[in-house]
């Protein structure tokens, strides 16, 4: 298998020991960041980022991307002790985790919670290691009218998938859209939407945005809640968590069809968060307990947990093939990649071997090192949530701060994160999603040059996009995204006809 | 600002909110069609001009929001739910004025000076903790700043007169 031997290869990268050591930095961080609300994947490997510019691009990536499961892991810890969702891909585990810390059984909770996420994100990267080759090899064929395509096919995902009012979804999204084309224009060299400022003739960073959209905002949502942390103490040994790896094995369906959704999640960009909700709805009806779920139930963990590490790891799948990132802190990762210089796509595969497969080889060891570092330090990161907010808030607020000025080295910046975090606080308020904000606001660019060289190709002629069969497809399938909360309810009216007994069949 | 002066924890109701950032978003959408429009957004005989692919964005967002401004304005029922109480107003006031000052003053005497102040104010006007206990922290959380950034990673930091006064 040429997958195989190529993974070889990536675990030679990692031989070098200081890879090694910035994989359990990475983890530790990643965990921190996890715990600390106002801190997540997506900003925390933001404010990271300029840090790593120093560094080569491999043990950069090993350690931002460690980072971001050390995170993963990290947001089960608070929503079980403190029933405060770290990240928000973890509000489905404080249904049952919580309740299970509430009769003493945190440790067994934990030890599934952490169990799932390592057989979740193990799935994912099984699916990454020998898809993503493929994929890959198949992407080179693609004309800018496919690229285009795939990034209408991950934009009309979100109108598709997200819970929220599609309108409030596209308005973010183009909103996204919008401030990535503020700035030069690279093709023409015109200055667009500057109204004759020189600091908006750089654009908007969507670095700087994330760190304002997630962290800033984050804390203000925080405050709301009051400045309280009551947390149940944990006790976790290697008793607790051989006896909870003994019981396992007999929800491996759960465990299963959790890592299936997750992945699926992953890759069209629905992202961690839905995944976790929709498994755990998926375990509560297919679990012969489903009607004790809510009150402590170890599938209620294991379920939500399994889906979010296998959606946050596959969802590297599409930017590493595609440069389509599948989730806010995939993105980001991205956003790392061009500034490293690497275009990620397709010839990724063939230009950068060592890059790629020492990645991938990464994700492995970085599970195995993650699930060794929260066994063992959990009594540590709860400690740490016990330290009061009125501590934690200056401290991350600043730490924001640094984080978008070394970005650019722009003071400007540290003011425009403080508004990306107003507008953060009142979109989570009135469910806007910032995730199709942040993705357009990172593709913009991309998504801009694809299609006006698909339109340069065709001479303005939309039909290009259904030119071929494979771009045909694709466009098909997004439009239906696009359109699905409009047929679903047409669906459901159809659906419920036959039952009154007005038309029977369709 | 509270309509409802008698139900005390009224500050805005949702619906109010939602037709304020609609409205927004709708000046942002007219704006962004505009400047897009004023360097061209039509076809040219080499292709697409540069405000061609945004103009078509802003107009989405036009229709988007209006179509959120328009529901929100025709829902008269439910709607009136306050967007954020009073009390969870005043604790993310609490937070957010401090940092904007704290992101004003970094601009006057840098990075390290203004964190020191924030931390130190923000723990003993919210947290009330005594001296003894800010201090360490307040010190602390700069220096290590300080030393991560300017020593190891070496990226410079804003700083102020007092760092230039110390040789850096």
């Amino acid at each position: 298998m040429e997958a195989l031997s190529s993974l070889i290869h990536g675990f030679g990268v990692l031989a070098d020991p200081m890879n090694i050591v910035y994989m359990f930095v990475g983890i530790f961080l990643g965990v921190l960041i996890g715990v600390l609300p106002g801190l997540g994947g997506a900003n925390g490997v933001a404010i990271l980022l300029p840090l790593t510019f120093s560094m080569s691009p491999v043990s950069a990536i090993i350690m931002l991307s460690s980072i971001y499961w050390g995170a993963l892991f990290g947001g089960a810890i608070t929503s079980i002790l403190f029933n405060i969702p770290g990240e928000p891909w973890s509000v489905a585990t404080t249904f049952d985790g919580y309740p299970m810390a509430q009769k003493g059984r945190a440790g067994e909770a934990l030890a599934t919670a952490f169990t799932g996420s390592f057989f979740g994100a193990f799935v994912a990267t099984l699916l990454l290691t020998f898809l993503a080759p493929l994929i890959a090899r198949f992407a080179l064929q693609f004309g800018p009218a496919e690229f285009f395509s795939v990034y209408l096919l991950t934009f009309c995902s979100f109108v598709g998938m997200g819970k929220e009012s599609p309108f409030k979804v596209i308005a973010a999204m183009m909103l996204g859209f919008a401030l990535a084309a503020v700035g030069l224009d690279t093709v023409t060299g015109q200055l667009r939407m500057t109204f004759g400022s020189t600091e908006l003739l750089r654009g908007f960073d969507f670095l700087v945005a994330v760190i304002g959209l997630f962290g800033v905002g984050e804390i203000l949502l925080t405050m709301e809640e009051g400045l309280a942390f009551k947390g149940k103490s944990a006790k976790i040994n290697m008793r607790v968590v051989i006896q909870t790896w003994k019981e396992l094995p007999q929800y491996w369906l759960t465990a299963m069809r959790s890592a299936i959704v997750g992945c699926w999640m992953g890759i069209t960009p629905g992202g961690a968060t839905p995944a976790s909700f929709m498994s755990y709805g998926l375990a509560k009806r297919f679990s012969r307990n489903g009607a004790k779920f809510g009150t402590g139930e170890v599938e209620g963990v294991l379920a939500p947990e399994t889906a979010a590490h296998a959606a946050g790891t596959s969802a590297l799948l599409p930017m590493l093939t595609l440069g389509i990132p599948g989730s806010p802190t995939a993105a980001v990762l991205l956003g790392g990649l061009l500034i490293w210089g690497l275009q990620p796509g397709p010839l990724l595969f063939v230009e950068q071997k060592d890059f790629v497969w020492g990645l991938i080889a990464s994700i492995y060891l970085g599970n195995v090192a993650g699930l060794i570092v929260v066994l063992t330090t959990v009594p540590l990161f709860a400690a740490i949530l016990r330290i009061p907010f009125s501590i934690i808030a200056p401290i991350i607020l600043v730490i924001c701060a640094v984080g978008a000025y070394t970005v650019h080295n722009a003071l400007l910046d540290i003011s425009v994160m403080l508004v990306f975090g107003v507008i953060g606080y009142v979109f989570k308020k009135l469910g806007y999603p910032l995730a199709p904000l942040v993705l357009a606001l990172v593709l913009g660019d991309m998504a801009e040059s694809s299609f006006r060289q698909a339109m340069l190709v065709s001479q303005g002629n939309v039909g290009i996009f259904w030119s071929n069969p494979l771009v045909a497809t694709i466009v098909t399938l997004a439009l239906l995204m696009l359109f699905w909360p409009i047929l679903s309810t047409l669906w459901g009216k159809v659906g419920r006809r036959p039952a009154a007994g007005v038309s029977p069949g369709q | 600002m509270t309509p409802h002066p008698e139900q005390g924890e009224h500050t805005v109701s949702n619906r109010a909110m939602e037709l304020v950032v609609s409205g927004l978003f709708i000046v942002a959408s007219v704006l962004v069609m505009y400047d897009n429009w004023r360097i061209g957004a039509r076809w040219m005989e080499d292709g697409p001009q540069a405000g061609y692919f945004p103009f078509y964005i802003g107009l989405i967002m036009l229709v988007a929001s209006t179509v959120t401004f328009a529901t929100n304005l025709a829902a008269t029922a439910g709607g009136s739910a306050s967007f954020v109480d009073r009390s969870q107003l005043k604790q993310v006031l609490q937070v957010l004025v401090p940092t904007i000052i704290f992101v004003i003053l970094i601009g006057f005497i840098g990075i390290y000076f203004a964190a020191a102040i924030f931390i130190a104010f923000f723990m003993s006007w919210l947290g009330k903790y005594p001296f003894y206990t800010i201090a360490p922290v307040a010190i602390a959380v700069p220096l290590f700043l300080f030393f991560m950034f300017e020593i190891w990673f070496l990226v410079p930091l804003p700083k102020g007169p007092v760092e230039t006064a110390l040789g850096y």
